[in-house]
């Protein structure tokens, strides 16, 4: 425990029902997340993020296992009595309020004074880019601007932590993309600890400082995005943060061999053999070195094409191939060529 | 707007009066009418048994607060009459106030049960409905009188020596038109309680408001509507109560509605009758503006304070 961490938990057990219907929706999970760290969730839905975000907002009570917020341990603290504020997924405005009291409600139940109130509130607003909208009722706003008051709402008191329980999920494409570059900015200039909840991979990778791959009820990994991606643990996170192609593969001298044949090097260690699709370059079919393959279909992406491959003992490659001006890859489904792999591309995992 | 457009809107608006036309006829000659006679019955003389004579005369709107003394034919204030809008406020206020505390936890209960529970539940707050009120006030009053379950069974008890006096008193009144009311207190604010968003909850704890600041500034706010409602549907009925004054108070713990039908009854005097009607009609409109200046307030001013 020192001081640089904004939030812990320890061996956190949240098991929901009773006896032998009960499910474990966290096992055992052991966590830091430092200040003012942009720190992310990740997993499928039913991994147990939004969980562990209710337990450190208050909102759940584990079943074993303890929470510190700030080197204080708060696993038996109700919500209001913890310096962390949540943007909800939902945003649960208040709809009897306008934007300025929903902003300002966390003060007013605080009792902060009338000036100290508007003062804040006032920042806040400016800080989102609200104040022409203060008056308003919740409910005459669009999707992106209540989002924004959920911000401003949960920063206004600021918290030691904001929880963040995937505030995104609601908004189209675009929107979202501006709102990931509003949070980051958000982030950088309150200098709060985020704990940001997300199923989306690319939103997670393009914004946090440190990611905590969920499955199941326990950490499969906590590590930067670029680890998360250039090196998973194991299957499970390798699987789910982008795309790969797992290659059915046995040790021999020199590296894996592969069903086809080939051998190649390899790094790391574990019995799944790893190739990112950015990784697999696509050769002329005769190119010496290179192994075999057929093109079973390709995918326009718009940026780039995925090539659906296949090796000589029929097993399924899928490589992704920058495009060129005019979008076209030279290639044909039904075509034959050879793809090598870049060096340190192949890695072996656990299970 | 097109020529098609314009026949549309106006087939749309001439199918909406028929639609409405007999609902609309009825209301006209049940309620216009009726309400129109007594008008009139206020401003005419009494007859000497019942009945009216078809003079103009003010008399029945001076006796609502006056009455002329026996001997010397004096008018004086009818403190007899303002005891009884008094209480009948009063007692009113009080039901709608007891229903109000009574029935926000229990429509909070049935609300927050599973959606194929509440079914049940609901059923079970309609079930008075089933009875005659006028038999269930009988079986209050039998459980209220001097020989009855509670007196009997605090005396078994120990409790007290001779029987309380529990029935003819306001006390009994109020008991039984809170029971009467209950379910019209219950079935609002249970309407309002389920569309309410109990995510706003955790919201609210978790901007650190505590339990009793969750409930004055989140569910009461929001829940409002349903509160103004179900007081406007106890509050109206209770303040042109009879029945239950009637069984349960006794003669001497009158309320508008006795008094009323007192005045054509053995009174015989319809124009008093007549205009203590409008009198309650009264009081009910300037109540229910005051309910809907309040919900609007609620709704355009933020609504806490």
């Amino acid at each position: 425990m020192s001081d640089r961490d904004a939030v812990t938990a320890q061996n956190v057990v949240k098991a929901f029902g009773q006896g032998k219907a009960s499910v474990r929706a966290l096992d055992d999970v052991s966590l830091t997340i430092r200040k003012g760290e942009f720190f992310t969730l990740l997993g499928p839905s039913g991994c147990g993020k939004t969980t562990l975000l209710r337990l450190i907002a208050g909102f759940e009570m584990p079943t074993s296992g303890t929470i510190l917020l700030d080197g204080q341990d708060v696993t038996d603290l109700p919500p209001n009595r913890r310096p962390v504020n949540t943007v909800f997924q939902s945003y649960a405005l208040f709809p009897h309020l306008t934007v300025r009291e929903n902003v300002g409600f966390a003060l007013k139940m605080q009792g902060r004074k009338a000036a100290e109130i508007d003062d804040r509130t006032n920042q806040m607003l400016a800080l989102v880019k609200l104040e022409t909208l203060a008056e308003r009722k919740t409910a005459q706003l669009s999707g992106g601007q209540q989002q924004r008051v959920a911000l401003a709402r949960a920063l206004a008191p600021q918290p030691k932590v904001l929880l963040l329980d995937e505030p995104l999920s609601a908004l189209d494409l675009k929107l979202r993309k501006e709102m990931q570059t509003e949070l980051k900015r958000l982030q950088k200039e309150t200098g709060i600890t985020f704990v940001f909840v997300t199923h989306d991979q690319e939103e997670a990778l393009t914004m946090s400082d440190r990611v905590a791959v969920m499955s199941a009820g326990k950490l499969q990994q906590v590590a930067p995005p670029r680890d998360i991606y250039t090196a998973p643990v194991n299957r499970f996170v390798a699987d789910f943060i982008g795309e790969t192609n797992f290659l059915a593969a046995s040790p021999v001298p020199g590296g894996m061999r592969l069903g086809c044949g080939a051998i190649i090097a390899a790094t790391g260690d574990g019995p799944v053999l790893t190739i990112r699709p950015e990784q697999v370059q696509i050769v002329p079919a005769e190119t010496p070195g290179a192994i075999p393959a057929t093109v079973d279909g390709l995918v326009y992406l718009g940026t780039d094409m995925h090539a659906h491959l296949r090796l000589s003992d029929g097993e399924a490659l899928t490589a992704r191939l920058p495009l060129p001006p005019g979008g076209d890859a030279g290639l044909a489904v039904g075509d034959r060529a050879a793809v090598t792999f870049a060096p340190g591309a192949a890695r072996l995992i656990r299970d | 707007m097109s020529r098609a457009e314009d026949k549309q809107a106006r087939d749309s608006a001439r199918n909406g009066w028929l639609l409405s036309a007999p609902a609309l006829t009825l209301l006209t000659f049940a309620a216009a009418g009726p309400l129109l006679i007594v008008l009139v019955y206020s401003f005419l003389q009494k007859g000497d048994y019942g009945n009216v004579i078809w003079e103009f005369s003010l008399d029945g709107w001076v006796g609502i607060l006056f009455s002329r003394d026996i001997f010397d034919g004096t008018l004086g204030l009818a403190d007899a009459h303002l005891t009884i809008f008094w209480r009948s406020v009063k007692l009113s206020l009080l039901t709608t106030l007891i229903t109000f505390a009574l029935g926000f936890p229990t429509a909070w209960f049935i609300a927050t049960r599973p959606p194929t529970e509440r079914a049940g539940w609901l059923f079970l707050i309609t079930i008075p409905f089933w009875t005659n009120l006028l038999i269930r006030t009988f079986a209050i009053g039998e459980i209220l009188r001097s020989e009855g379950l509670v007196n009997s069974a605090l005396m078994a008890l120990g409790v007290i020596e001779t029987p309380i006096q529990m029935l003819y008193t306001d006390g009994a009144v109020l008991v039984g038109m809170a029971y009467v009311y209950l379910p019209l207190m219950v079935l609002p604010l249970y309407a309002a309680i389920e569309r309410f968003d109990m995510r706003l909850l955790e919201a609210g704890y978790d901007l650190y408001a505590s339990r009793t600041q969750v409930l004055r500034n989140v569910i009461l706010p929001i829940v409002r509507p349903g509160i103004v409602a179900g007081s406007i549907l106890v509050f109206v009925p209770s303040l042109g109560a009879y029945v239950t004054p009637r069984v349960l108070g006794g003669g001497k713990n009158m309320m508008i509605g006795n008094f009323i039908e007192l005045q054509f009854g053995q009174g015989r005097n319809w124009p008093l009758g007549a205009a203590l009607s409008m009198t309650l009609l009264v009081i009910v409109t300037v109540a229910l503006l005051f309910y809907v200046r309040a919900v609007n307030r609620g709704a355009s001013g933020g609504g806490h304070g």
